[in-house]
């Protein structure tokens, strides 16, 4: 493979690699140093000074992480025991299948207007909360936070789902077996054979779902309240880039985000890697 | 290793779908004792292995130990909870798991001190060769080397029953060698009582204390290997234990003569004596018998190392044109055309040349002959 690269390998990566290079090495370098300077040039950290002095910005990291972090903890944790029971394929597999990736393939803007329909105070969820006279007024669902979180768990609950199962139905069935031979109860085999070995890809699945929900821009807006509550940081961006039109400060926003992630991943692998040491081992066998 | 006195398999059934996997299967299995199911793939013999198991839910029959019912269709005692060993084709190692915590896997679901887990860890890890390698992990492991590990990870653990299912077939000739000696010592060390499942008939032979031969379902003969191998119960025994020369024939003449039958067959013009050792109510020889009332076909089955390249006083001989020569080192393969435009295969212990022509004999002893009808 690597012989291979040395030689003429490099030209059938070079498409991948200036791919790669103008879409997403050189904006992120720019935006890194226009974070840096001032609207005339000059390096400053000014940029960043301004977003962390300013409460009304600052605030926007807590806000969004009190958005993202809980709906990626749901979306991974109600995605393991759906994974986990059809594991080994099951009836109508195909039709679940089907209506969990309609909400991926529609889109989030098509998914909010739904949800503002149906889940608006004259929407029928809460006509028939209503009805069967479980609540007295219309609950709000849309435009707050809970409106975001919800378009979160829709969004991203079927990604999840379908990544869980992927990694779960590609462990070795007999090892369930095995572990029933020694002794193990249904509990002790998912919790000393299946969830170590499905804990990479829950790593893996947790840190795609938290930069997709820690990025999340138009349900916040569409169906939370941008003015405050759910004013999230990719908000943020968005309203000092093309309302106040300083990309400094906007370039500085993104940077923020940027290395929250990279602290959230890290945090998860660090935790995947305590729990799974031979993970990088799982080849043969 | 635990013991027992009674272990009954009665009537086994398992029907996949409406599709009958597993028929009326019963064995009675005596403690210590190393039983093969043997036969071609779609046979049973896993299907009778993960029932006995628990791995997978009877149909009908049922799995006693002691007069204590294991299963029976209706009330099942789960896997879990039978305290037998399973080895799988694959090891099916635990991958996040080192050589010493895979072979802990079971005593610590038994909650044993963790002195004690050591002493058994320990212990059984030598009894496999593997001592010092208790803090790899399988993937670094050769596959005989992980095939030890897991059954290291069964006996540790000394179960009733220890079950190991084509543990052998992923290991290369050489290995696959060794590794059936290392078992063949263990099962003589331990005297734990075993189930073994192969297509190798070699396995079989070289390992079993009995053999279960199993076609579609079916059991087709039970016996020690000596019986299996030089007495068939059919047509598919036969075939299946290396039997070669399978002709149609017909039966042009049948004497009984006391546990012996006498026949003579014709084989496309040439005709063969063959007697036959099938004692009164044996089967085969209610089938014969049958068929030579009825004018039925037959098959022959002989042996190729049993045919005997020269005259024969005792036999008839023919002569044959050798068409294909394998040289095998001790024996060679060879293939002939007999003048009645048949093909003999035989393992002439001289060299033969392609197109020599050769006289063939056969004694009447090596002959098996079987009704043909129900193939």
């Amino acid at each position: 493979m690597q012989k291979g690269l040395k030689g003429g390998g490099i030209l059938f990566l070079l498409p991948a690699i200036v791919f790669v290079v103008l879409l997403f090495v050189y904006p992120f370098l720019y935006g890194l140093y226009l974070s840096f300077t001032s609207p005339e040039g000059a390096p400053t950290l000014s940029n960043y000074a301004r977003f962390f002095t300013d409460w009304w910005e600052a605030r926007t990291i807590w806000v969004t992480l009190k958005i993202a972090l809980p709906a990626t903890l749901i979306n991974v944790i109600l995605a393991i025991p759906f994974a986990y029971h059809m594991r080994h394929g099951m009836r109508g597999e195909k039709l679940i299948t089907f209506f969990l990736i309609i909400p991926l393939t529609l889109g989030t803007v098509l998914v909010s207007e739904g949800m503002l329909s149906y889940m608006g105070p004259n929407g029928w969820l809460n006509q028939l909360l209503q009805a069967i006279a479980i609540v007295r007024g219309p609950v709000r669902f849309t435009h707050n936070y809970w409106g975001v979180l919800i378009s979160l768990v829709i969004q991203g609950f079927p990604f999840a789902f379908l990544m869980i199962l992927g990694y779960v139905s590609g462990i070795n069935p007999d090892l369930e077996k095995a572990s029933q031979m020694l002794g193990a109860s249904r509990a002790q085999t998912f919790v000393r054979v299946l969830f170590p070995l499905m804990v990479p890809g829950i790593a893996i699945c947790f840190c795609l779902n938290f930069v997709m929900a820690f990025s999340v821009f138009p349900s916040a807006v569409l169906l939370g309240e941008p003015s405050g509550p759910t004013r999230v940081i990719a908000y943020a961006a968005y309203q000092w880039a093309l309302e106040k039109f300083d990309f400094n400060i906007a370039s500085a926003i993104s940077m923020v985000m940027a290395a929250i992630e990279l602290v959230v991943i890290s945090g998860v692998l660090v935790w995947r890697n305590r729990i799974y040491r031979g993970a990088s081992m799982v080849g043969k066998g | 290793m635990k013991e027992f006195s009674r272990f009954i398999v009665k009537e086994l059934t398992k029907e996949f779908e409406g599709k009958t996997a597993l028929s009326r299967f019963s064995l009675e299995i005596a403690n210590g004792e190393f039983i093969t199911f043997l036969g071609p793939s779609g046979c049973g013999k896993s299907t009778a292995l993960n029932c006995i198991a628990g791995l997978i839910p009877i149909t009908h029959g049922e799995i006693s130990i002691d007069g204590e019912c294991i299963d029976d269709g209706k009330n099942k005692i789960p896997p879990e909870k039978r305290s037998f060993g399973m080895v799988f084709q694959n090891y099916a190692l635990f991958p996040h798991l080192s050589v010493f915590n895979n072979v802990a896997f079971g005593l610590r679901l038994r909650r044993l001190s963790k002195p004690l887990i050591h002493e058994k860890v320990t212990a059984a890890l030598k009894l496999v060769h593997l001592e010092g390698h208790e803090n790899k992990f399988p993937a670094q492991m050769s596959g005989g080397e992980q095939q030890r590990v897991a059954i290291a990870r069964c006996i540790v653990l000394e179960p009733r029953l220890l079950m190991l299912d084509e543990p052998l077939s992923n290991l290369d000739a050489k290995l696959r060698t060794e590794m059936r000696n290392e078992l063949h010592t263990l099962h003589t060390r331990l005297g734990v009582t075993t189930i073994y499942v192969t297509h190798d008939q070699q396995e079989a032979l070289a390992l079993s204390d009995r053999i279960v031969v199993m076609r579609l379902g079916h059991i087709q003969q039970v016996g020690a290997p000596g019986q299996v191998y030089a007495d068939p119960a059919n047509l598919f025994v036969a075939d299946f234990m290396g039997f070669k020369n399978i002709w149609d024939a017909s039966l042009g003449a049948l004497r009984e003569n006391g546990d012996m039958l006498e026949a003579e067959v014709t084989v496309k013009s040439m005709k063969l004596k063959a007697r036959l050792r099938y004692p009164q109510g044996d089967p085969r020889r209610d089938g014969l018998i049958a068929a030579f009332k009825a004018g039925a076909a037959v098959k022959t089955a002989i042996r190729p190392e049993d045919i005997h390249v020269g005259r024969d006083e005792t036999g008839v001989s023919m002569r044959s044109r050798v068409t294909l020569m394998e040289y095998q080192g001790q024996t060679s393969y060879v293939s002939a055309l007999m003048e009645n435009d048949t093909i003999v295969e035989l393992r002439p212990s001289t060299p033969v040349r392609v197109g020599e022509t050769l006289e063939l004999s056969i004694a009447p002893e090596k002959v098996f002959v079987f009704a043909a009808g129900r193939e």
